[in-house]
């Protein structure tokens, strides 16, 4: 695929954002905090960075992602249908009966998802295990991987940081989408986490603190990660949930709520003006 | 008494024997190499081996993700922590998906021993039986595990194989010809008909030579694979012997007296006794002593057959 610049980026993100909210205002149901505050990243992540090719899902030697907050699967559906992995009308079949858009990715229904998710903690494991492959096979496929914050708290996401810093597996570049938020309340009164990026640290990765919704800091740090050699590369973006819209942003509420009519109302005509 | 073959030492082999043929194949382990015997892989192929640390869950989805990039994973570790520790990242990122992971226990089962209660699973073939695109495969001996992993390597979607640390007694040899679904008559009879699986196949044809001596013709049927379950063998032992003695080395709930009751209930109604760990968990001694404390000997066996062949006349 051609790299798009910035700007355009930014218009992607933009329309992945309207895609969202017109899928779970369709749907009734599903998480809108969690997959407007990744946005940004899924349009730098599919539309510059990586080497894949919609037309041909499996195509050999692509770059793979994995989510692993697998309820924000909106911002998937939304980005795969806009790079072309599938017709932007499926978008409304979200959740229904007989639709490939199930409520968590599913890896045997939807062309372009890499691993089933849902299960929360799994996705960085997973993402290691293509990586091995990959090193493996002697290939120069990469695999990135997104987590949420809440989701840090996943025994098993400390498990695979040992992992790829164990195997040594540079060709991973893992997501911590920090929007602040998890169902219950804030992540910091809930379980803390912090200090994220020491943890990470400590165990032995390459960290980049970014603003999760700055294109040019997204971009930036991806290259990072890939001209980081010997080491894994985590980048903890800075986001806020439910990002582009009054309505939902930073509101806890959102996180397994759909748009209302009145909401879906406000919002298009707000993102039009931006 | 019979010859004993190892059933983990077998798998080692037979593992290290594949890897050699195809390269695709990975072994992940979580440090119980030496016990699983992946080791002998780990030694062979090292650049193909991972040792995950004690870390279950990060290992079974990891082998998730090296299956959806198109290698063939064997998973080993002791059966508890395979289907129990890990249980729902088996059913998220290996069942749901559908993916070729080769998940191989061993030390299933009250003949892990000493341990104890805490390492001995008694419920792995039921928790891996109710996942929908698992196939759950347990050895009666170490001949039929070699043939085993060799069917499963080419095999498609998710395999539960349910290994052990204890030898067995021989009962087959290398013209035994194993296939996934298929049950094993080793004896027919008029009388009755014990279904078993595992260490227990070698005690029901020891109680199947016993009852002769009593005056009684009872078949034997190795259920090796509990699913897709075989159930055209279990309807016609039925239909031939209207008495069914089921025996494992596992909970009576869940297991394959559970796999085998169901096809009855739903096709042919017939007596049936269930030989097993009877809703207990296991404890601490030699293998042997504790076969015979919860009632998993070949008089047992004898017991139970005894009992259906009365019920039904
Ligand atoms: C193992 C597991 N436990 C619980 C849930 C239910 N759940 C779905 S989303 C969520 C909160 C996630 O918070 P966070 O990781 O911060 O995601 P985000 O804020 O990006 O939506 C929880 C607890 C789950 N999906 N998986
Ligand atoms: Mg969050």
């Amino acid at each position: 695929m051609t790299k798009k610049n910035a700007v355009e980026l930014r218009e992607v993100a933009k329309k992945i954002r309207v895609e969202i909210i017109k899928m779970l205002h369709c749907s009734q149901s599903g998480h809108t905090g969690g997959s407007l505050s990744a946005a940004d990243i899924m349009s730098c992540l599919y539309f510059n960075e990586m080497n894949i090719d919609p037309k041909n899902p499996k195509m050999q030697g692509r770059d793979k992602f994995v989510l692993s907050k697998g309820h924000a699967c909106p911002v998937l559906y939304a980005t795969l249908a806009e790079a072309g992995y599938f017709e932007k009308e499926k978008l409304s079949t979200l959740r229904k009966l007989g639709s490939t858009l199930q409520g968590h990715p599913d890896m045997l229904l939807t062309p372009g998802v890499e691993m089933s998710t849902g299960s929360l903690g799994q996705g960085l494991s997973a993402a290691n295990g293509m990586a091995m492959a990959a090193k493996l096979d002697d290939s120069d496929s990469r695999t990135y991987v997104l987590m949420g914050d809440g989701e840090q708290q996943e025994g098993q996401i400390w498990e695979a940081a040992m992992t790829a810093h164990h195997y040594k597996l540079d060709n991973i570049c893992a997501f911590v989408d920090h929007n602040g938020l998890q169902i219950d309340g804030e992540v910091e009164s809930i379980m803390g986490i912090e200090p994220l990026t020491d943890k990470w640290k400590a165990f032995g990765w390459h960290t980049i603190e970014i603003d999760g919704h700055d294109v040019e800091q997204i971009l930036g740090a991806i290259k990072e990660a890939r001209d980081t050699k010997g080491k894994p590369t985590v980048i903890i973006a800075k986001t806020v949930k439910g990002h582009g819209f009054t309505f939902c942003a930073g509101k806890v509420g959102y996180h397994g709520k759909a748009p209302t009519d009145q909401d879906i109302e406000e919002g298009l005509k707000e993102i039009n003006k931006s | 008494m019979r010859e004993l073959m190892g059933i983990r030492e077998t798998y080692g082999e037979t593992l290290a024997e594949v890897g050699a043929e195809n390269k695709d194949i990975v072994v992940l382990d979580a440090d119980l190499s030496g016990s699983t015997k992946t080791a002998v892989f780990g030694k062979k192929f090292p650049d193909r081996f991972f040792n995950m640390g004690i870390a279950e869950a990060d290992m079974m989805t990891t082998a998730a993700g090296l299956a959806a990039a198109g290698k063939i994973p064997f998973a080993s570790t002791f059966a508890i922590f395979a289907t129990g520790k890990a249980f729902e990242q088996v059913r998220q990122s290996i069942a749901y998906t559908n993916l070729n992971v080769r998940i191989v226990s061993t030390h299933a089962g009250l003949t892990v021993g000493e341990d104890g209660g805490s390492h001995q699973a008694i419920e792995d073939i039921s928790l891996m039986r109710t996942l929908p695109n698992m196939t759950v495969l347990v050895p009666g001996d170490g001949f039929e595990i070699r043939k085993m992993i060799r069917a499963i390597v080419d095999y498609k979607g998710p395999v539960y194989l349910r290994g052990a640390r204890n030898k067995y007694p021989i009962l087959f040899d290398d013209k035994y010809e194993f296939k996934i679904g298929k049950a094993v008559t080793l004896k027919t009879g008029a009388d009755a008909t014990i279904i078993a699986c595992g260490f227990m196949l070698s005690q029901a044809v020891v109680a199947a030579d016993m009852l002769k001596e009593k005056g009684h013709d009872v078949g034997v049927i190795n259920m090796s694979t509990i699913k897709p379950i075989d159930k055209e063998a279990i309807i016609d032992a039925a239909k031939a012997t209207n008495a069914i003695v089921t025996a494992e080395e596992h909970s009576i709930i869940g297991g394959l007296g559970s796999a085998v009751a169901e096809v009855l209930s739903e096709n042919h109604p017939c007596f049936l006794k269930r030989v097993g760990v009877r809703d207990k968990f296991g404890k601490s001694a030699p293998a042997m002593e504790l076969i015979k404390q919860y009632g998993l000997m070949p008089e047992d066996i004898v017991a139970a057959t005894l009992d259906v062949i009365a019920k039904k006349q």
